[in-house]
């Protein structure tokens, strides 16, 4: 079977009945814990509106404190904040948040160990039209390398709700990524977020899909395509990439017969490789990558790239099919 | 308010015996960097001696002031001070570098009391001073926050950065000064990388500018008191000064940005340092 031709796969529809902006929960959020806790402090470089910080900002005018187009200034802003007690949410793009300021996330804020949460939204290949200057697929090999960071990718506007309260609780340093795009939601409302634990969204015995973010929809839909060819999906959104859930992974290779990751991110460095540095320390299964490949993004919609770039429920499907024949 | 005639001894003395320790212990330790640190002391001095409020029992205290040595390289000249204050055995110095010790190469926070934020990336300090600046203020305390960079780090576009946001957000709690020895690894800072005219461009940043003699106890004083008067805007203080200030072979040296003394440069040292009086050039 060829992934262009007809067949009885495409006609699938997706398991899920909405979208919501994962920006515009966290916005909310934020807002909701800036009322409970004093303490928020929310930073943004000259795109408030775009990260949903200006929500908290129109509300706390004196907590919100914009740098301007300087990144390297908000992340050392936000460590000298966080030395005076406060929680501190410096927020841009992705790109911005990550690999423009790689050092002040290093030296300042990481190292110290300091209470910040960095939450990069405009993640990945789905910012779409601003091409490949804005579209970061290496963020999460950055922050995940980094000792004391923790990394996060809600899989939707439940769990972005959810992790973020979890998230502004913990004390330490975090990475929280979001996307630009509305994502579908997949989560029920009583969904409990658990920091460093996958959650399971379907069992199945055949094989394991494990993705993070936007790819978290798309998996859930591969299984159903899967189903479709006798064969069963275990899906589980592996939200915490740092720590990883060690458990749920080695379970999986005991469960199921193969592994496949699934991330808007580099196949390089990102969930895939946490995932295989756990699996190859027990007795591992084959596994596969779905991610990008080594290559940079472009100008285009959000739908179009993720087919472009083999980011689809239908890729997903064709790479476990094609690992269950051998 | 102008120091006393003793006072000011007191103060040239603790800088002239921080001055020997930042030479032995970074012998001891075979690597660092005393140009730097020897030119700073004075400055540092005055501010844990005199000019800050804090508590080396309590390095929490929520209303000391502080300090971030943004240049975290000088970080002999600070170690030097916070162990004659206090905050830890003056005996540790001698760990200086080594395996396993608090006394990190650069600052270490997690490791060293009285050490309010990691640096040693240069142009960091600053931005993070500016954040402490706003989260003091923001809880109304009236406590400062002083800093201290180097000249050749001002060559670093974050310095600027957190140059624009000070004034910016008016912060009149934050004193930085400037270690303008005119040196760098490199070289002279206006062959490597010329700042001039230094002073104009924080003016034109709307900073209050001024300008000292940087191994002078009392002008140093003066300026600190007069960055403490100053409403509605940050102080920028930019301290003239001599790398390995003190020393004679470690005046004006580039070698000695970065390369500890042998030990006969040590007791070469030690005899320069205890004919030297701290605010006679």
């Amino acid at each position: 079977m060829t992934k262009d031709a007809k067949d009885d796969i495409s006609d699938i529809k997706p398991p899920w009945k909405m979208s919501v902006n994962n920006r515009d929960a966290f916005g909310q959020t934020l807002l909701e814990l800036g009322r409970e806790n004093t303490n928020i402090v929310v930073l943004n470089a000259d795109l408030s509106g775009s990260t949903k910080t200006s929500v908290f900002a129109k509300e706390f005018p004196k907590r919100f404190f914009n740098a301007g187009i300087a990144e390297q200034c908000m992340m050392g802003m936000a460590a000298g904040l966080a030395t005076t007690g406060k929680i501190a949410v410096p927020s841009t793009f992705a790109v911005f948040a990550t690999g423009r300021v790689y050092d002040f996330i290093r030296q300042s804020i990481a190292y110290p160990n300091l209470n910040v949460k960095i939450v990069a939204t405009h993640a990945g290949v789905t910012v779409g039209g601003d091409g490949a200057s804005h579209q970061i697929t290496e963020d999460l090999a950055l922050m995940r390398a980094l000792p004391n960071m923790r990394v996060v990718v809600p899989a939707d506007a439940i769990e972005t709700d959810r992790a973020f309260r979890t998230v502004v609780k913990e004390p330490g340093p975090f990475y929280f990524r979001i996307g630009r795009s509305a994502t579908p939601v997949i989560l029920q409302n009583d969904y409990e977020f658990r920091l460093g634990k996958a959650f399971e969204l379907r069992d199945g015995k055949d094989i394991t899909l494990i993705a993070c973010g936007v790819m978290v929809p798309q998996a859930l839909w591969a299984a159903e395509m899967l189903k479709k060819r006798g064969i069963d999906a275990r899906v589980l959104n592996m939200s915490t990439i740092k720590p990883i859930d060690a458990d749920a992974i080695h379970k999986a290779a005991k469960e199921t017969k193969a592994i496949i990751s699934c991330e808007e991110h580099s196949i390089l460095c990102g969930m895939g490789s946490a995932i295989a540095e756990q699996l190859v320390q027990q007795k591992p299964v084959t596994m596969r990558f779905v991610g990008t490949r080594d290559c940079f993004g472009q100008s285009g919609e959000a739908e179009d790239l993720m087919c472009a770039m083999n980011l689809t429920a239908k890729d997903i499907a064709l790479e476990a099919e094609d690992m269950l024949k051998k | 308010m102008p120091i006393s005639e003793r006072r000011l001894r007191e103060l040239e003395d603790l800088a002239n015996l921080a001055r020997k320790r930042i030479v032995k212990m970074i012998c001891k330790a075979k690597s660092g960097h005393p140009g730097g640190s020897l030119s700073a002391i004075d400055i540092i001095t005055v501010l844990y001696f005199h000019a800050m409020q804090h508590d080396p029992k309590r390095p929490d205290w929520e209303d000391r002031d502080r300090f971030v040595l943004s240049k975290g390289h000088a970080a002999p000249a600070l170690y030097s001070t916070l162990a004659e204050a206090g905050y830890f055995s003056v005996d540790k110095l001698d760990t200086l570098r080594q395996m396993g010790s608090d006394l990190q190469g650069h600052p270490d926070m997690k490791r060293l009391p009285g050490i309010e934020i990691s640096t040693g990336s240069l142009g960091q300090g600053i931005t993070v001073a500016v954040g402490m600046a706003l989260g003091l203020r923001l809880d109304k305390k009236g406590n400062r926050v002083y800093c201290m960079l180097g000249d050749g780090e001002c060559q670093e576009g974050s310095v600027w950065e957190a140059g624009m946001a000070a004034h910016h957000f008016a912060l009149d709690n934050l004193t930085v000064f400037i270690d303008r020895n005119e040196l760098q690894i490199d070289g002279p800072t206006e062959q490597i990388m010329a700042l001039e005219p230094l002073a104009d461009k924080w003016k034109a940043f709307g900073w209050h500018v001024i300008e000292i003699q940087g191994h002078d106890i009392n002008q140093i004083v003066k300026a600190i008191d007069e960055a403490k008067e100053t409403h509605g805007k940050p102080t920028m203080i930019i301290a003239h000064t001599v790398k390995g200030k003190g020393v004679s072979f470690m005046e004006g040296s580039v070698k000695f940005h970065g390369n500890a003394p042998t030990t006969e440069e040590l007791c070469k040292a030690m005899e320069d340092l205890e004919k030297f009086r701290g605010c006679q050039i």
